[in-house]
């Protein structure tokens, strides 16, 4: 692999008024952006910014409607990610597409042209592997890898093209504080050698930390550049919101109230291969508690939310009880009736009916509970009334009086599935994800709102998997990994590091293997 | 080059209506090009086909006739196909409702169970054993799939050949007219067990009736009823339909009782109503063209009762066709897949915009 020159006066990659159109809809509107070799540019704004269509752009996915862009300094039309790739752009994308099935070595030979054989490819692995300090086992088969040893693989075949420019999409979503810093490691490895990063991010820690420039993009706009490294992380955010964020409210101190639910012993076997089941998961939240479930996705946080839901039965020797009522065997519509309520992590599709109006989709989860089903029929004009209510107490912004869920945004549907299920005054909410792909200021009223539902007497079980949301607003936290539970840590007794070593796999106290 | 299909932000009312027309346009004019091909005159098969029933009192009561048990069992099909429950059977559970009420009508013959009480209850306890029968024989293809998991598609449409050789084999046998000469038929019901007409001396039987009042109560059942919301939701978003605590079983069970009960419905309301005893074939295919007219309708029941007069005419047009210009029955049938191909290409053209991309892509 060359060494790649060094800094130049010219920028790797130079965009210039690029507009992307959708219809009527703008995506992005004349944004210039420019990456230099042997630096990490940051690209930040929230979600629906805008940043995931610029980059598709410079990766060939979409074609811009208006705008230029240079590699190099030469003018280039990029009309297929293989001509990205052959200009030297290199992209590693959220979500990974690998099969589990195959070994290391056989995911990134299926990318590669087949003429190597794979005891070269091997030598190659292992050679980028330890050049950027990336631990890979070409034999193993991915299905037994951890989130983190997958992306390693996603960005070795990414690097084994030589890329100049590499494209990183959110990155950290699903590592562990311990795994992102090795991540970055590997990625100073990378500027060193005069590659040019692309670092999408919402998170802002990490982007002061890496990127020595940024541009920042709202509602499809350059909104402003900056040296992250000169900014706090509340500045940044004004940039990127545009306006200041309420901070939460501390809930106090609250006497803690009685036990409103108990899960006891809850084991279930995963229907699909690979899958992950729950073994043996106890928990109990007393009102006023707002207890938190830490985890990368997928170790068994949705399974359990099911469970926990009545929406999948657990057998054997499981045992639940909402507000003194047994539910194990209860269906979700039993269990609301007990008192429960429940935000699952899909907003479309699970939580609302993306066709269905807003009061249609009040009724989804509310007709056993809120009174608006007499002798079969519903009552829609009560349910108009209800969802009404809602939207004026969550500030649910919308087009039309009662409009289909799915033509909010994703905020908006959010505070709207929130409100729905914390107005039928729930002695136990359970929520899952509540804020992922929502923006700050929704973010901030959902979060305030989980707090003072706790307030006011009731037990909230937050599954999540973003520690700042967990340390924000929990009284304990819990750590799922591959289906088991750990015991609860009261907040003030913890640290992100422990939850963190936790979430990788290590007993409290004890440092993994491969952990700096 | 790839074709990539990319939903629409919403649908519009102009859609929904345009894109059933323009289904019914397009394939009236692949109908005229086959018509062509066989050497006869397009202009003149669409004037026998679909004008000339049009212009005539009793032809227009003909195609209401014919629509009746289209509508009847296409309503009870939109229940399931809402649902996304595929019931292609209706056929066979148009035929066991025609054996079960036709029953009543072959045991009741020459006054038989009339003496003290009258032949009042027949017509009636015929409905009902029809609707019943219907109901049941549909258990079996929910029933297989709820319990065991087995695909509702080929059992019930399997169970089409069941019904249809059942009906054949007891209408040459225990129920065969002992003095019908071993003609394959039954005996002629007496007036009592024959539908009544809603008016003297004209063809419109009690049965169309039934039909528009299934319209109006499915159209209730849709809009108003916490039934007809689930069936909706199950449709639109399964997922949300279990979060909402309703039971895909219960529900799969609910849609084939009612739709296969109409379609029992719809075949005693043909025996009793238009045949008058049983022989060996009484469904021209209503089963499978009322799939065309429940699509054709968007599964909307007032949708479904315009469609199912369309399709009647195809029925009567057909006839006529076979006599003016000498076109095989065939050709209705041929027209009727047509028909339903293009219904379903312009549904999914309503639904995503198509659009051709040049490169490999990813």
């Amino acid at each position: 692999m060359d060494v790649l020159n060094g800094q130049t006066s010219i920028p790797l990659l130079s965009m210039r008024g690029i507009v992307k159109r959708f219809g009527a809809f703008t995506a992005n509107d004349h944004i210039d952006l420019d990456a230099r070799s042997g630096e990490a540019h940051a690209l930040i704004g929230e979600n629906g910014a805008g940043k995931s269509t610029l980059v598709k752009m410079i990766y060939g996915l979409l074609q811009p409607t208006e705008g230029t862009i240079a590699v190099a300094g030469e003018e280039v039309r990029l009309a297929s990610p293989r001509e990205a790739r052959a200009r030297g752009i290199g992209m590693v994308f959220q979500h990974f597409s690998l099969f589990d099935n195959l070994t290391v070595a056989e995911n990134i030979a299926l990318v590669l042209p087949p003429r190597e054989g794979m005891a070269g490819l091997r030598a190659r692995i292992a050679a980028v592997s330890e050049r950027y300090g990336m631990p890979l086992e070409p034999d193993r088969e991915v299905w037994s890898l951890s989130a983190g040893e997958r992306q390693r693989i996603e960005i070795a075949r990414c690097l084994l093209a030589d890329p100049r420019l590499i494209i990183l999409d959110e990155p950290t979503s699903v590592l562990t504080p311990q795994e992102s810093l090795r991540l970055f490691e590997t990625l100073d490895r990378l500027k060193g050698e005069g590659r040019a990063l692309l670092y999408i991010s919402h998170k802002l820690e990490e982007v002061r930390r890496l990127c020595e420039s940024a541009t920042i993009l709202r509602l499809g706009k350059k909104v402003g550049g900056c040296d992250p490294r000169a900014e706090s992380p509340r500045s940044l955010a004004a940039l990127m919101v545009g306006a200041q964020i309420a901070e939460i409210r501390a809930p106090g101190e609250r006497a803690p109230g009685p036990e409103r639910i108990v899960v006891e012993n809850v084991s279930i076997l995963s229907g699909e291969i690979h899958g992950v089941g729950l073994d043996h998961v106890s928990l109990s939240a007393r009102g006023g508690e707002v207890v938190g479930i830490a985890g990368i996705a997928g170790n068994g946080q949705a399974e359990f939310f099911e469970i926990l839901s009545g929406e999948r039965l657990a057998g054997g020797d499981a045992f639940i009880r909402i507000d003194g009522v047994p539910c194990g065997a209860l269906d979700i519509t039993r269990r609301r009736l007990a008192g429960a309520a429940f935000v699952p992590e899909e907003r479309n599709g699970h939580a609302a009916a993306p066709e269905f109006s807003l009061s249609e989709n009040l009724v989804l989860s509310r007709h056993a509970t809120a009174g608006i089903v007499r002798r079969g029929l519903i009552d829609y004009d009560r349910a108009r009334q209800l969802a009404q209510a809602v939207i004026a107490a969550f500030d649910v912004r919308k087009a039309g009086p009662d409009p289909a869920a799915r033509t909010l945004s994703g905020g908006n549907l959010q505070k709207f599935v929130i409100g729905r299920e914390i107005l039928s005054q729930p002695g136990v909410l359970v929520v899952n994800q509540p804020t992922w792909g929502v923006d700050a200021a929704a973010c901030a009223a959902i979060r305030q709102a989980l707090v003072d539902l706790a307030a006011r007497g009731a037990a909230v079980l937050l599954i999540s998997q973003d520690l700042d949301e967990l340390f924000e607003i929990c009284d304990r936290i819990a750590v799922m990994r591959q289906g088991r539970l750990s015991a609860p840590l009261a907040v003030r007794g913890t640290t992100r590091e422990e939850i963190g070593l936790l979430m990788a796999g290590a007993a409290p106290g004890e440092t993994p293997s491969h952990a700096h | 080059m790839r074709i990539d299909l990319e939903p629409r932000a919403g649908r519009s009312l102009a859609l929904d209506i345009g894109a059933p027309a323009g289904a019914l346009a397009f394939a009236i004019l692949l109908g005229g090009i086959v018509v062509w091909l066989l050497g006869k005159s397009p202009a003149q098969a669409f004037m026998v086909y679909f004008v000339q029933p049009l212009m005539e009192g009793w032809s227009l009561q003909e195609v209401a006739v014919k629509a009746c048990p289209l509508v009847l069992i296409a309503v009870g099909l939109s229940f399931c196909y809402r649902a996304n429950v595929w019931n292609i059977g209706a056929e066979g559970q148009f035929v066991i409702g025609g054996l079960c009420g036709g029953w009543l009508g072959v045991v009741t013959h020459g006054g038989a169970g009339q003496g003290a009480i009258g032949g009042w209850w027949i017509v009636p306890a015929m409905l009902l054993l029809g609707a019943l029968g219907g109901a049941l024989y549909a258990m079996l293809p929910a029933l297989l799939r709820v319990w065991l998991g087995v695909s509702e598609i080929l059992t019930s449409l399997m169970l089409v050949y069941i019904a249809e050789l059942g009906l054949d084999y007891l209408v040459r046998g225990a129920l065969r007219d002992p003095k019908g000469f071993n003609f394959p038929q039954s005996v002629t019901f007496d007036d009592a067990a024959r539908l009544p007409f809603l008016a003297e001396g004209e063809r419109l039987h009690a049965g169309v009736a039934l039909a528009l009042l299934a319209v109006a109560a499915a159209a209730f059942v849709f809009a108003r009823s916490r039934f007809g919301f689930e069936v909706r939701l199950v449709g639109e978003a399964p997922r949300a339909a279990r979060f909402a605590g309703f039971s895909d079983a219960r529900l799969t069970i609910a849609v084939f009782a009612i739709s296969g009960a109409l379609a029992g419905l719809a075949g005693i309301c043909e025996v009793s109503g238009q045949i008058g005893q049983l022989v060996p074939t009484i469904s021209p295919g209503y089963g499978f063209t009322a799939i065309i007219v429940a699509f054709l309708g968007r599964l909307s029941p007032f949708g479904i009762l315009l469609a199912g007069l369309v399709l009647a005419l195809t029925y009567i047009g057909g006839e006529a066709a076979q006599v003016a210009l000498k076109l095989p029955n065939d050709m209705t049938r041929a027209f009727q897949g047509i028909l339903l191909m293009c219904v379903l290409m312009a549904d999914a053209a309503a639904r995503y915009k198509i659009r051709l991309v040049s490169g490999s892509g990813a």
